[in-house]
């Protein structure tokens, strides 16, 4: 008896070898968290196009999952935990309220590396990455100030998170170059993600007056709205001109397949440490999409404002920056709002008539 | 088009599927059957309803493909709360479950497509009156269509023979098996019949509402719905009060924040399930010191035993 029990043991512990020497040859598993589904033809969608990049772009070497529809929140803890213990050495948490999840599982696996995208807390095993998202706004802004013929913006916005306001308040001041008087109606929704509700919001902007709709949630309702109410609109996240042939004005485009490339290839050659970036149109992490629907002199300057922007000629938050309750704001880059600002931003500029509703 | 019509135009739109999923699931509750799966319900009547459109070219179509998915939902509920006398909330919690995860697979494949909405009627003369032309005279089908429903439905409960048997199975089920009625085929009936109807409202999200499909676009809508036969207390007139009063709360709030007004976007999502609490508490205090549900309701039902 005590025979077979060693001999079953031994044959055990080699078929555990084996399958431990079987790993180490495996592929390098790549896993990604989204806040909605693919198809959502926005924010989770770019995602998905630079994970597919990866697929192609590294073929055998990699192999990628991903979970999809997972809500920010507890239940996230649960979800990146479930792609670790499948063995994804390299995970990738796409929204801002992954953070507090992520920065959690992260010290529990301090081997695994994560990238969390549009936060702020980062650790040894986590790093940070972001677009500048603003600087398209600004873009926007500029274009939508000349564009809008009755003064008033509809902005669609999800949640008042510093994120939203700097994009609300980056348009606000692209505006106010080209017509200081402009006015922006925003209207939150309390969602990243809700089709016949943004659809709502855009009705009820272009009800009240807004000829000119801006987005920061992610499908392409409000587009589709502002087509038939023969307004004009900006996308958000990708492409959305199918949506809206002579109504989109253009859209600020997500690139994240550069990074995820870039990133992978660090994990794969062992060379990965944690790192905050936040690239813009310079490092063409924000792209925007062809300027359409609008007359050529104002095409050439939304194209002159992107220039100076990646030229760092032109910085959308160049002091001085006034709040909506008339004080300037403390400028703590030298000539311009510094990161760190501008990352934790909770108040209007001037010219927006709104209260900042609470946190 | 001045800004009252304007409100009350998508207020009606947004109220409608809500109106539509709740009637069904009036009669199915009436029946004595706790049906949870309208959400996915729904989300499979949008995606079922959405692909037949974009493939025929037709909104009757697609609307049809739409009933057709909800009733074939509402056949897995019924072989499951009726056929094997499982607990019907875990199963219509799971059938929820299943039909936004089905719906997001089969959708998968037609996300990105769009189709012309449904038209809107237009009667010359009568449509372009101030105020209420539009309203009474330029909608689509599926309003018309939702009011005609619950009307029928009201006038089949209560005005005959037939709806007071659903009634009685809903009220006492070993009763109404006593006096030689088949209860199983009647609940069977109600519950085809809600599946219908949740596949209808769910239908009219991408065929009139948002001319697309995307995965999950129903959001939370079935549990509205839900909520809105509670808060009605399971009769008709008040269902429609109930569905139109909270369309206005989901819009009017919209409306609010864009004319600066500071009320907090959030207790205005969560007014509609505040409001159903409210009425539920008020109900409990009447004279007959409970709910008016009917009082089978949820529970399950094998002959003979």
């Amino acid at each position: 008896m005590r025979k077979t029990f060693f001999a079953a043991a031994a044959a055990l512990l080699l078929l555990g070898s084996l399958g431990g020497s079987a790993e180490a040859a495996d592929k390098l598993k790549v896993g990604f968290i989204y806040l909605g589904p693919i198809g959502d033809l926005g924010w989770t969608y770019q995602h998905d196009l630079a994970r597919q990049a990866l697929d192609k772009e590294f073929g055998d070497k990699i192999e990628t999952t991903y979970l999809e529809n997972v809500p920010e929140g507890p239940d996230a803890e649960r979800a990146i935990e479930q792609l670790v213990r499948a063995g994804n050495k390299l995970i990738f948490t796409t929204s801002f309220g992954y953070m507090d999840p992520t920065l959690k599982v992260a010290k529990k696996y301090p081997n695994v590396h994560f990238e969390h995208a549009t936060g702020f807390k980062k650790d040894k095993n986590m790093s940070i990455y972001n677009g500048r998202f603003y600087e398209g706004r600004y873009i926007q802004g500029v274009i939508a100030g000349k564009m809008s013929k009755t003064g008033v913006l509809g902005y669609i916005a999800s949640f008042p998170i510093p994120e939203v306001i700097m994009g609300i308040n980056a348009t606000m001041l692209g505006a106010q170059t080209v017509n200081p008087n402009i006015k922006v109606k925003i209207i939150w929704v309390n969602t990243w993600f809700d089709p016949p509700k943004e659809a709502d919001a855009a009705k009820a902007l272009v009800d009240q007056g807004a000829d000119v709709i801006m987005q920061h949630t992610d499908s392409p309702a409000a587009m589709k709205i502002a087509a038939e109410r023969g307004k004009l609109a900006f996308g958000q996240d990708s492409e959305m001109i199918k949506f809206g042939p002579t109504t989109q004005l253009t859209s600020i485009i997500d690139n994240w397949a550069p990074y995820y490339i870039a990133r992978v290839k660090a994990e794969l050659d062992g060379t990965w440490k944690e790192e905050d970036t936040w690239g813009g149109l310079k490092s063409q992490m924000v792209v925007m999409a062809p300027f359409t629907n609008m007359p050529d002199d104002v095409k050439k300057l939304a194209e002159d404002t992107k220039a100076a922007i990646i030229d760092g000629k032109l910085l959308p938050f160049k002091c001085p920056v006034v709040d909506q309750d008339g004080k300037t704001v403390e400028c703590k880059g030298g000539d311009h709002l510094d990161d760190g600002q501008v990352l934790g931003m909770h108040f209007y500029v001037k010219g927006v008539d709104d209260k900042m509703p609470a946190k | 088009m001045e800004l009252a019509e304007a409100i009350i135009l998508s207020v009606l739109s947004a109220s409608t599927p809500l109106l539509i999923a709740a009637t069904g699931e009036l009669v199915t509750e009436r029946a004595g059957v706790l049906n949870l799966g309208v959400e996915g319900m729904m989300i499979m009547g949008a995606v079922c309803g959405f692909g037949g459109a974009l493939y025929t070219g037709s909104i009757t179509i697609g609307a049809l493909c739409g009933i057709i998915a909800g009733t074939a939902m509402s056949l897995l509920f019924a072989l499951m709360t009726l056929g094997l006398a499982v607990n019907q909330v875990a199963t219509g919690l799971a059938l929820t479950i299943f039909g936004v995860g089905l719906s997001g697979l089969i959708g998968a494949s037609v996300v990105g497509e769009q189709i012309t909405a449904a038209p809107h009627l237009h009667i010359p003369g009568l449509t372009d009156l101030p105020l209420l032309g539009h309203v009474l005279f330029g909608q689509d089908a599926f309003v018309y269509l939702s009011i005609a429903l619950i009307v029928g439905v009201w006038y089949f409960l209560y005005r005959t023979r037939a709806g007071l048997i659903l009634r009685a199975c809903g009220d006492n089920h070993v009763s109404a098996h006593a006096l030689g009625y088949p209860v199983l085929r009647i609940r069977l009936l109600a519950v085809m019949f809600g599946g219908a109807c949740a596949g209808l409202a769910g239908a009219y999200l991408p065929l009139a509402y948002t001319p697309f499909f995307i995965p999950g676009m129903t959001a939370g809508r079935g549990w509205i719905a839900l909520a809105l036969v509670v808060f009605a207390s399971w009769l008709p007139a008040r269902l429609v009060a109930g569905a139109y009063l909270f369309g206005a709360v989901s819009i009017l709030q919209l409306h609010a924040q864009g004319a600066g007004i500071g009320i907090p976007s959030q207790f205005m999502s969560s007014l509609p399930y505040l409001a159903t609490v409210i009425v539920l508490v008020a109900l409990s205090r009447t004279r007959s010191g409970g709910s008016t549900a009917p009082a089978a309701l949820g529970t399950v039902f094998v002959p003979d035993r």
